[in-house]
């Protein structure tokens, strides 16, 4: 068998499939809170990288990691609060709001970890933490198994449960109801009684929440450092994914998994004699591929209006 | 109508004091000094002829990509790919000026046509993915962005690299490919008559020709573009195309007539610089420009700033933040405006 092959078909392959899915789920969870209370939000990105370093420099200030944890956290739902605020309150467009959070954040970073770290490239010189790796009692001596999701850490395990936790949010509680109706038809809502902003506030909250546990896996988990831009796109990544996922939390969790695959594999290809550049594209080029085909199969479905 | 532009310029100008005062706030929290660092903020562009120079050359790469963004913005598409349409515009017109082999004036122009034509393309993947299969411009021309930004590197270092410089470089263009440039001391060129031609050319396609009317109108309200009509779908599609072209050209610009070798190692951001401007410009080709000179401005201030005091450059992104937030809440100062209009129905009421 072919080495590559070989090593996609390992068990050592699936789990870092799951250590690199974790940021962008996160994210593509948040994306699904917002959307479906009807608010577009696409400063995820924005809001991951800021968690990154706020998480980084509250662990390095405080020595504990779970503090870092929740500096990460705490930052993520003021993003969604200030992201609010601009769209529900002042009525700024919600795109060009989270543009500007976007570009606050991806320079916002670098003039913070300068100020703290005198550094404008890595946070290196702080002593951050990072999150711990669990293993799993019993699941971990199962054979296959074991090996992808028997050791990992606490923040993919955090996902995966997010993943059910968001589902049961959202289709089986009554603020989940009164979500999706405030997305669905906001007028309606409002008729019955239902505070479309105080909704929408909790919504955008959640999602900030969400990114934020993205944004400290990033920089605490998958890395033990902050790097400027270090999220590259994921928050726009999980824009797609919840695109492809139909605006579902399991959809959106299948498509990070489809993106986490594609990212695994091009840091297996590395150490193939294929220019590198071609390698860093692929989760890129994937996720314009499956979106135009994906959107182009819903575009038939509900080839009414369009038409 | 002349109330409403009055009240848009005194908005704008309550958000940028606004901006400013914040950023001044940020800046306190980290200088030692201040007053100081904010005076060489403000005053950076203006302290020396090369200084002023280089204010000047900033504001052309984000004219480009500010009418890059308007045009797109009018027809109501949030095609983001201005970032990566100037970075592969510039990495297609290194590889003309590099390969080609033509007498001066025609190759400057082979160059910038390479560009316009990189650029193009890259306004076209999203727009006929938006177009035929419904997918999201948005996502798709973010998505774009990074391959385009892998692609250009893959290029430069591959194809376009010169091997006997010590960094990642690629070579020089050739001398009869380059936009001359008017004095020793700054870097101003004569990229600068190509950037007001696509000016105008932009004002007078969206505002004089009925193509530019069906785009704007697409933009107002895409419901009524529809029923009266205008084929929506194609519109959105070329200006994404023209919006493309327009930004792919503005990289050809920056690279023949400054850079002269392709030099960059990530993309440099002007593609988002260009959504600020649009938005200060609320559209127009005209004003795209002024905006751009602004946004310049802010930039070489704060680069003054971060030599010459304790606070780094990227200060200015959180003035930006906040300028876009304020110049787009459409609820900001709308209080204002109601009493305005109330006092002048008011005067009217007792004039008749």
């Amino acid at each position: 068998m072919h080495p590559l092959l070989r090593a996609v078909f390992s068990a050592s392959f699936a789990a870092s499939i799951l250590r690199v899915t974790t940021p962008v789920l996160f994210a593509s969870l948040g994306a699904v809170v917002a959307d479906l209370s009807g608010v577009v939000n696409i400063a995820l990105e924005g809001m991951m990288l800021i968690s990154a370093l706020m998480g980084v420099i509250a662990s390095a200030f405080t020595g504990s990691a779970w503090v870092g944890f929740l500096a990460g956290v705490a930052s993520g739902i003021l993003m969604g609060l200030v992201l609010g605020y601009f769209h529900l309150k002042l009525k700024t467009n919600v795109i060009l709001a989270g543009i500007a959070l976007n570009l606050l954040a991806a320079e916002g970073t670098v003039f913070l970890l300068y100020a703290v770290a005198h550094d404008k490239g890595v946070s290196s010189s702080l002593p951050s933490k990072v999150m711990p790796e669990i293993q799993i009692p019993i699941i971990k001596d199962i054979p296959v198994i074991g090996a992808i999701i028997g050791k990992q850490n606490v923040l993919t395990y955090l996902a995966l449960i997010a993943v059910v936790m968001i589902y049961l949010f959202l289709y089986k509680t009554s603020f989940g109801l009164r979500l999706r109706a405030v997305g669905e038809n906001p007028d309606a809502a409002d008729s019955v009684g239902i505070s479309v902003h105080k909704v929408q506030f909790i919504a955008l909250a959640l999602s900030g929440a969400l990114a934020g546990m993205g944004g400290v896996h990033l920089s605490m988990g998958y890395v033990s450092w902050f790097s400027r831009n270090m999220t590259s796109g994921r928050g726009f990544i999980a824009l797609a994914a919840k695109a492809l996922g139909r605006n579902h939390p399991i959809g959106a969790f299948l498509a990070s998994l489809l993106f986490g695959f594609t990212d695994a594999l091009s840091n297996y290809m590395q150490s193939l004699r294929v220019p590198g550049e071609f390698i860093q594209m692929i989760p890129y080029v994937v996720t314009l591929v499956v979106l135009a085909v994906y959107s182009g199969r819903q575009l038939k479905s509900g080839r009414s209006s369009n038409e | 109508m002349r109330r409403n532009a009055w009240f848009e310029l005194l908005r704008t100008g309550v958000a940028i004091a606004a901006a400013l005062i914040i950023g001044f706030i940020v800046t306190s929290l980290v200088s030692e000094s201040p007053a100081e660092a904010f005076g060489y903020f403000l005053k950076g562009p203006f302290t020396s002829i090369r200084r002023f120079g280089s204010f000047l050359e900033a504001a052309v790469p984000l004219t480009f990509t500010g009418l890059a963004v308007s045009l797109v913005f009018s027809a109501g598409q949030f095609n983001m790919g201005a970032e990566g349409q100037f970075f592969i515009g510039a990495v297609a017109a290194t590889a003309a000026g590099i390969f080609l082999d033509l007498p001066p004036v025609i190759h400057t122009v082979a160059c910038l046509a390479a560009g316009m034509v990189a650029g193009a393309i890259g306004g076209f993947i999203p727009g006929i993915l938006k177009a035929r299969w419904n997918a999201s411009e948005l996502v798709a021309s973010l998505m774009l962005n990074y391959v385009f930004l892998k692609l250009g590197m893959y290029l430069i270092t591959y194809h376009l690299r010169d091997p006997s410089a010590g960094a990642l470089v690629s070579l020089p263009l050739k001398e009869s490919s380059w936009l001359p440039q008017f004095t020793r001391t700054t870097k101003l060129h004569a990229g600068v008559f190509v950037m007001f031609l696509v000016v105008f050319a932009c004002y007078y396609f969206l505002y004089r020709t009925s193509k530019g009317y069906e785009a704007r109108m697409t933009g107002q309200n895409i419901s009524f573009a529809r029923y009266s009509g205008i084929p929506v779908l194609k519109v959105m599609l070329l200006i994404q195309v023209l919006g493309g072209a327009v930004a792919g050209l503005g990289g050809a610009v920056e690279m023949l007539g400054i850079y002269r070798r392709f030099q960059w190692q990530a993309s440099p951001g002007y593609g988002f610089d260009g959504v600020i401007i649009a938005i200060l410009a609320r559209n127009n080709p005209l004003l795209v420009p002024l905006a751009a000179v602004f946004l310049a401005y802010l930039r070489v201030g704060a680069d003054v700033m971060a030599m010459y005091a304790d606070v780094s450059a990227e200060m200015v992104s959180i003035i930006q933040a906040v300028i876009i937030l304020l110049v787009t809440a459409e609820a900001f100062l709308a209080g204002y405006r109601h009493r305005l209009t109330l006092k002048e129905v008011k005067q009217r009421a007792s004039a008749s």
